[in-house]
């Protein structure tokens, strides 16, 4: 009996993919579609807020220069993460991460907690070329970030945001511009990093 | 572990799991019932005019591996969590490995810690291995800045020629590291005019014996008493307490030259060590205070 209905589903190529594709579906059904119907996944945890104007310009900054192919940001729960970089990371943490910035290689240093860590001045310098405060640093020189960062299309980058979730008000869209003025990539780019991480804290 | 918003979620990842281990079994119990028992046929296909294939029946240890991997998925699932907010028989989460990772870790350097943080700084600073500890303390945390020759670099003091902003007894470098420092110099563009700026920077200069206009000098004087003297002080020696360096030592933080010290006085500097307290913990602060102290005071330096 199941010989013949092998070779029903072998030679009906139609229902070969569709069965196929429902097979290999399963795993997906299973192990990432009840991610988004979990509390410690879709709830931020206390402090978490949606990122600011301008850490927002920063964070776009972040992902238009690459940071995260040599950047993680995500401490995995071994002690000698925590030892390094602080608490491990949790799920509530990258809830406005849209998209989250984990990365999967480490040439540098994890950023997940690189928030307060060290100066805005020492951002700078270290930015606009890493070996003037690191001379072992192979990180590249990213000198051009002392531009004006643009403000034409943060309150559409906002709204964007708001369409997948982030609870962005109109109040602060109107005024994301405005936020803006005046400041420079650099500028964006630090306050996107002096916040990272910094909802945990702990002695350890 | 009741994660799941409902329990419907909770219900949807067992039926779904169970029906798929489930499926496993009937998928090979239904095949055992196609195995011929005497004679292979051919499968019915001919390609390329002759080659022909045996219907030959799934080998055993195929069939067997396959029995393996569904009862390891049963034994799996009853062991670890993984059917919806059943937490498995050994109740393991991955947080709680990470705590008992630490503990077991804990449990062998505490009393290394404990022995130290009973001990005086000075003593503290004298030991070998404590200084080793203190050692790599630094250059996971403070090499960044300091350097790890903690020499510093222009904006990030030098910790090792006994020269402090906030002091240098252990109370105050302890403080410095568990705190943080913010240093506070105003910008003075907009109080002083380009005249009595340049004759201020002349006059700040002359204090470390650094070439100068006299007559700019004792301008300058008149200024720096009226706008520089409340923090570095009359004879420009500096104030620990608010962190305002001494200029009179020939140590530059930001920079000697007439440019860099006009930027200085013209836009401030704001200088800031974060706070790490919350990041390392007491005994960790002790033992890298200890090895900070040690740079510029044990006779044999931190060698």
């Amino acid at each position: 009996m199941a010989a013949s209905k092998h070779e029903a589903i072998e030679r009906n190529v139609g229902l070969l993919a569709i069965l196929t594709v429902l097979t290999i579906a399963i795993g997906g059904l299973v192990e990432i579609v009840p991610l988004f119907f979990q509390h410690s996944t879709t709830e931020p945890v206390k402090g978490v807020e949606p990122y600011s104007p301008l850490r927002l310009a920063g964070r776009d900054i972040y992902v238009r220069e690459g940071c995260y192919n040599c950047h993680s940001q995500m401490i995995r729960p071994f002690r000698a993460e925590t030892e390094r970089y602080g608490h491990y990371s949790v799920a509530g943490e990258f809830v406005y991460d849209r998209p989250f910035q984990w990365g999967s290689k480490r040439t540098g240093p994890d950023l997940a907690r690189v928030g307060g860590r060290y100066s805005d001045e020492w951002h700078r310098v270290h930015l606009m070329n890493p070996r003037d405060v690191v001379p072992e640093s192979n990180m590249p020189a990213f000198a051009w970030l002392e531009r004006p960062v643009d403000a034409s299309t943060i309150e559409q980058r906002m709204r964007a945001l708001t369409v997948v979730g982030t609870p962005y008000t109109e109040e602060q869209i109107k005024s994301a511009p405005e936020a803006l003025k005046g400041k420079t990539e650099m500028d964006a780019l630090i306050a996107y990093l002096q916040g990272l991480g910094t909802a945990i804290k702990r002695v350890n | 572990m009741s994660d799941f918003i409902n329990n419907f979620w909770n219900m949807y990842v067992v039926v779904l799991v169970v029906a798929s281990l489930l499926f496993c079994v009937f998928i090979i119990v239904s095949n055992r019932g196609a195995r011929p028992s005497g004679k292979v046929e051919l499968h019915g296909h001919q390609w390329d005019e002759t080659l022909a294939e045996w219907n030959n029946p799934l080998p055993r240890w195929w069939v067997w591996l396959f029995w393996i991997t569904i009862v390891f998925a049963v034994v799996y699932l009853a062991a670890y969590p993984g059917l919806g907010n059943f937490s498995g028989k050994l109740a393991w989460t991955s947080t709680g490995a990470y705590d008992k990772e630490v503990k077991e870790a804990e449990a062998k350097v505490a009393p290394l810690f404990e022995r130290y943080a009973a001990m005086e700084v000075q003593k503290v600073a004298a030991d070998p291995e404590a200084r080793a500890m203190g050692q790599r303390l630094f250059l996971n945390n403070c090499a960044q800045c300091h350097g790890t020759d903690a020499r510093g670099s222009r904006g990030f003091p030098n910790l090792t020629d006994g020269d402090w902003l906030y002091g240098g007894t252990p109370e105050a470098i302890k403080t410095t590291l568990t705190t943080g420092r913010n240093g506070a110099m105003p910008a003075f563009g907009t109080t002083l005019d380009g005249e009595q700026l340049r004759d201020v920077v002349h006059y700040v200069r002359s204090l470390s014996g650094l070439t100068s206009d006299n007559v700019r000098v004792q301008r300058g004087k008149a200024t720096f008493g009226a706008n520089c003297a409340a923090c570095h002080g009359a004879d420009g020696k500096g104030n620990q307490m608010v962190g305002a360096p001494n200029l009179t030592d020939g140590t530059w933080l930001y920079g000697s030259t007439e440019t860099l010290v006009t930027q200085t006085v013209q836009k401030g500097r704001n200088g800031h060590m974060p706070a790490h307290g919350e990041l390392l913990g007491d005994k960790k602060i002790h033992l890298l205070t200890a090895y900070v102290w040690g740079l510029s005071n044990n006779a044999a330096g931190a060698k």
